[in-house]
């Protein structure tokens, strides 16, 4: 036991000291911050001015869309059919949809575009619309109290009665007239984005037991080394020293990402368009009714609503939950994988001969890669089910499921299910690691690997 | 007595039968040679011993007990395929490799410390090895392998790689540790240097041993009754002078003198030549030649071959 700690902490150290190391120390969060802040940033600097064309069928919101540099709106008296129709043929940039409803006020709207929305069109359209809904039940409200002036107004109930959130869909308009449901939300980017960070990191700190391992047969070292320890000692000394050093880049990511993005964003809220600006919403929101009252109260939810959608979705998100299962998954997907890479660096004399091992080794990750885009489409349907199950593949979609919420006892046999998947590689890797460390100039085939398995 | 024995070991690769039914007896405070052609299983066994590799059958015993697992803190091993981390520097890796084999931190930085000054090292404490000469970095592979003061050391093909000055160096360190109360067990293909060092051997063909036993009954074994006489030129050729039974071998001249050498008929002692050939010549010397370590090791291994 305390010779495995050794060649843990050689394993270990050897790796933080690298150059290699610390560059991707510092590379990482900056791309990391980057993803979240790049689309904040351009958001704020376009100086295009957007058209938008609205369907009204409520009458509600009519003249409430107030343009500006950014974004112009005009109103259409067509039907949506016809206006989708003559969308494609026009400049303009989103067809805003707030269908009629039966009884109660409208709290859904149909955005249709040919690309992606700006984040910050749709954010301010959601708070215009949020407001007036909340104006029109403050009036109605307000109207109710006149009549009955016995009980005394308390405005916290009120303010909570009122809160709306308005929920606006996507739709992409392909250039042939196809509709496509968009996915500009939060959650979505998450999810993929996690799924590619497990990838990276089976496939990054993988590859680098790999590399150790071949590391110490070709320089020859191994024979002394494994006369003092067992190969599977060896082997996994290796693979938990490398698992330490994957740990504490994700640590370092986590924490200089944080600093970053607290950073930008502290510097870039505030001055961004009228959309992402609160205080400006809350001036043209306000309509007849005199703001000063209600709305700037301390802890009015507001405020954060009215802010820049792409941080209240960051808040929204439960980091804990997320860090945790990722965590878990990079850990034993990494380790199942980790030790069948270390079966191929021993078998193998240089780099060079691994390639036809790694391809089918890493075959089911690059697959889960792939159907990734269709796992976020139905996150609980079967495919993803089966693929988030099958140890395989399933630290990459269980990874991109837990932002859409998986119930837990599905989460329990993933992670059981993985850990057995963890020992059985584990198992089998030990043995084909201790033959073929100690075999030079042979060039190794399926064939021999599977005798090597069986000794 | 015996430090180290392994009695009747199999090993059996897939077709082939690396080791089959070996036995060799190692006594305390020599320097066992093992001796054979690349090929004849040697590496095998040196890897058995190293509990490298598990036998097939046959019993294992250490000072006198059965060979443990732990073991191996008693036992110093220089393979033959041998490196070391070439972007680990020499000082932190010398450390880590003592420590692997049972050292605390502290003990292994004082014995090192010892031990590269002795070889004038210690300025490449903090250099990495892939700075290093291959002399150099085998120096600090003989040190971490002695480290820990085994109480058997395994040395195969330990001189490869060395130049003359640094072989000396070795082989006296070698004899010190032998000095010392080490038992070594030496595996290699230079005669002369078994020879020089080794007390017993044991010689692997074909993945069986096909001799074994202390150099110099060895030796006496394949001697073959040959003298190598020097003296004055005779007039007289020396197949008048001595009987048809007289094998005459080789017959020269070097330096002035006649060289000869005279393979005796058994039951004939060296006496009964210089009987014959002194009424007739001066004699300056009479050597006996004995095989060579090399000559014994052609001729076993060949014969053997030729046999099967």
């Amino acid at each position: 036991m305390k010779k495995i700690l050794l060649i843990i902490q050689r394993e270990y150290l050897t790796r933080v000291k690298k150059r290699s190391f610390i560059i991707m120390t510092i590379l990482g969060p900056l791309l990391m911050a980057g993803i979240f802040v790049v689309p904040i940033y351009l958001a704020t600097t376009t100086n295009e001015t957007k058209q938008v064309a609205v369907i009204d069928e409520t009458g509600l919101f009519f003249g409430k869309f107030k343009n500006s540099d950014n974004i112009q709106f005009h109103y259409l008296e067509t039907d949506i059919n016809t206006a989708k129709d003559a969308f494609g043929k026009s400049d303009d940039y989103a067809l805003l949809y707030i269908p009629q409803t039966e009884v109660a006020l409208p709290t859904n709207a149909i955005l249709y575009a040919g690309t992606q929305v700006n984040i910050n069109v749709k954010s301010y359209i959601r708070n215009v619309m949020s407001k007036r809904i909340e104006d029109l039940k403050l009036e109605a409200q307000l109207a109710d109290l006149t009549k009955d002036d016995q009980s005394p107004i308390n405005l916290d109930d009120l303010l909570r009665s009122i809160k709306t959130s308005v929920d606006i869909s996507t739709i992409k308009i392909g250039s042939d007239g196809q509709e496509e449901k968009s996915y500009t939300e939060v959650s979505m980017i998450l999810a993929i984005f996690g799924a590619i960070l497990i990838y990276f990191f089976i496939f990054m700190f993988g590859s680098q037991v790999m590399r150790g391992v071949i590391e110490e047969k070709t320089s020859r070292i191994v024979e002394v080394i494994i006369s003092s320890v067992k190969p599977f000692q060896l082997m996994m000394g290796k693979i938990i020293g490398v698992a330490l050093v994957g740990l504490t880049q994700f640590a370092l990511w986590v924490v200089l990402t944080f600093i970053i993005i607290t950073g930008v964003t502290s510097t870039f809220i505030g001055k961004s368009v009228p959309g992402a600006n609160p205080k400006q919403l809350i001036e043209q929101s306000a309509g007849g009714f005199d703001p000063g009252q209600v709305i700037n109260l301390p802890g009015e939810p507001q405020e954060e609503e009215g802010a820049n959608e792409v941080l209240s979705a960051i808040n929204s998100i439960d980091f804990p939950v997320m860090i945790g299962s990722f965590l878990f998954f990079f850990l034993f997907g990494y380790l199942m994988y980790a030790a069948l890479f270390a079966a191929i660096g021993g078998a193998v004399d240089s780099e060079a001969d691994t390639q036809q091992f790694i391809l089918p080794l890493t075959a089911p990750l690059i697959f889960a890669i792939v159907v990734a885009q269709f796992i976020v489409q139905d996150p609980s349907g079967p495919m993803a089910f089966w693929l988030s199950i099958i140890p395989f593949t399933s630290p990459v979609v269980m990874m991109i499921r837990i932002p859409f919420g998986v119930p837990i006892y599905e989460v329990a046999l993933s992670m059981a299910i993985l850990l057995l998947g963890f020992l059985a590689t584990t198992w089998m890797a030990a043995r084909i690691y201790r033959t073929g460390i100690l075999m030079y100039g042979k060039k190794i085939s399926y064939k021999e690997l599977w005798k090597w398995l069986r000794h | 007595m015996d430090l180290f024995s392994a009695s009747n070991i199999t090993k059996q690769y897939a077709a082939h039968r690396a080791l089959d039914e070996v036995s060799i007896h190692v006594p305390e405070g020599s320097i066992f040679g093992l001796l054979g052609p690349n090929g004849a299983g040697k590496t095998t066994l040196i890897r058995i011993i190293n509990q490298i590799i598990a036998p097939d059958t046959g019993e294992l015993m250490f000072q006198g007990r059965r060979l443990q697992p732990l073991d191996v803190e008693n036992i110093g091993y220089l393979p033959e395929e041998r490196g070391l981390y070439k972007k680990m520097k020499v000082g932190e890796q010398a450390l880590y490799l003592a420590q692997l084999k049972g050292l605390s931190r502290k003990e292994a930085e004082k014995r090192l410390s010892h031990w590269f000054s002795k070889f004038e090292i210690m300025g490449w404490w903090n250099r990495k090895v892939e700075e290093l000469s291959k002399g150099m970095q085998q120096k600090v592979q003989f040190i971490v392998t002695v480290i820990h003061e085994p109480r058997l050391l395994i040395f195969d093909e330990p001189f490869s790689g060395f130049d003359p000055i640094n072989v000396n160096l070795l082989k006296e360190e070698i004899l010190n540790l032998k000095a010392n109360g080490s038992t070594i067990i030496f595996s290699t293909h230079n005669m002369a240097s078994v020879e020089e060092l080794c007390d017993h051997i044991a010689l692997i063909n074909n993945s069986r041993k096909i001799l074994d036993g202390d150099v110099r009954s060895i030796k006496k074994e394949y001697a073959t009754n040959t003298f190598e006489v020097r003296f004055n030129l005779a007039e007289q050729d020396l197949h008048t002078i001595l009987p048809d039974t007289f094998r005459i071998l080789k017959n020269g001249v070097d330096n002035d003198l006649q060289v000869a050498r005279i393979k005796l008929p058994e039951e004939t002692k060296p006496n009964d030549l210089l009987a014959l050939l002194m009424p007739h010549v001066t004699i300056h010397s009479l050597n006996e030649i004995i095989p060579s370590m090399n000559d014994i090791f052609i001729h076993v291994v060949t014969q053997k071959e030729v046999a099967e």
